[in-house]
């Protein structure tokens, strides 16, 4: 009677790699390699609007003014003619306050958790102003070298004190070290261009 | 002499194809880990501006981003050849901005209100006049975490 093989057929899967070849394609139409990298910045806060912008009282030698003219060029501290290349040496150099010149920012004193007693210029202002006409890339390459220059004295501080790069340190440390080296990046009120504020 | 001898058939057995489909699903597997979907379609031509210390964008789903960039050409004849804003999928004004961020961020959860960051991603030719007026929108629409875009290079 049950003669009839129960015995269930193979399914033909030969159009199973046709499928996925079809689903690749489409993710490989649709999707986008590229990871989104770039510079973090934080604005800052809006002005309450009844606000009459004040010129915030700070020391002149605790101010590194860079300057971007309409062609691109630097201006630093006033002085003409500054390479981009240069400006981190500078910059860095002006944060740090190796040899405590009275030009260069004010240190303070402060006891750390993690580093111990640290000399550092608490109050260091870096200014970056800009043309209406100053092009993308001259505004992001002067940011990029600011950013560089913090980095590297974070590193340099972290290698010197644990011997480790700043990445690799516990969080409190990290801390503290972005205590000594904050990225006072100032993006000024825009001027008044032509009459509107 | 006959251990030698050559089998009789010559041909080829047939190659088993039916571990194709996994290698496939692999590949296929292996892409949609790695890319992610297109945000938009761009209306404005965008070069990102080049730079060494970037940082990943972590988080995609709390980022929007702001597009700044000449009109690509066949938009060319309405919008001109300056700098224009693209917001999602359409050119935007300065203006729009400050709707803009307050919509998306109140259709955010609200934990995630406040940690919201917003990429600007321009052409490394515009002029700083259109990036400083969204910068003052952003402000004032108090968006205050943002990211410049910009491609790796090596460094000087």
């Amino acid at each position: 009677m049950s003669k009839i093989s129960r015995k269930v057929e193979d399914i033909n899967a030969s159009s199973m790699a046709d499928i996925s070849f079809l689903l690749l394609i489409f993710f490989l139409v649709t999707t986008s390699m590229n990871t989104s990298m770039g510079l973090q910045r934080r604005l800052p806060e809006p002005l309450p609007p009844d606000h009459q912008p004040q010129d915030v009282d700070i020391k002149k030698r605790n101010l590194f003014v860079v300057k971007i003219n309409s062609l691109n060029q630097l201006l630093v501290q006033g002085e003409e003619g500054w390479d981009i290349r240069d400006l981190k040496e500078k910059a860095k150099e002006f944060i740090l306050n190796e040899r405590n010149e009275s030009h260069l920012p004010e240190k303070v004193l402060r006891e750390f958790e993690t580093l111990g007693p640290m000399e550092f210029t608490r109050d260091h202002v870096i200014s970056v102003q800009n043309d209406v006409d100053t092009q993308y890339q001259a505004y992001i390459d002067v940011q990029n070298e600011l950013i560089a220059a913090y980095n590297e004295l974070r590193n340099e501080l972290a290698q010197a004190k644990f011997g480790k790069l700043y990445d690799e340190l516990e969080e409190q440390q990290q801390k503290d070290i972005r205590t000594v080296f904050p990225q006072n990046i100032s993006e000024a009120e825009p001027k008044n261009y032509g009459g509107v504020r | 002499m006959s251990k030698f001898r050559k089998k009789e058939k010559r041909g080829m057995p047939a190659l088993s194809t039916s571990s194709l489909p996994d290698i496939i699903f692999m590949l296929l597997f292996f892409f949609m880990a790695v890319t992610t979907m297109k945000e938009v379609t761009y209306k404005v031509r965008i070069t990102p501006p080049a730079a060494t210390e970037l940082q990943k964008l972590e988080n995609k789903s709390l980022v929007r981003y702001i597009y700044v960039g000449s009109p690509l050409r066949e938009f060319r004849d309405q919008y001109g050849t300056t700098s224009r804003i693209q917001l999602n999928d359409q050119f935007a004004d300065v203006s729009e901005i400050e709707t803009f961020i307050t919509n998306e961020r109140s259709a955010m959860k609200e934990e995630d209100q406040n940690v919201m960051t917003v990429s600007i991603n321009a052409d490394k030719d515009t002029r700083m006049g259109i990036i400083s007026d969204i910068k003052q929108a952003l402000r004032r629409a108090y968006a205050l975490k943002i990211n410049y875009q910009a491609s790796s290079r090596a460094s000087y």
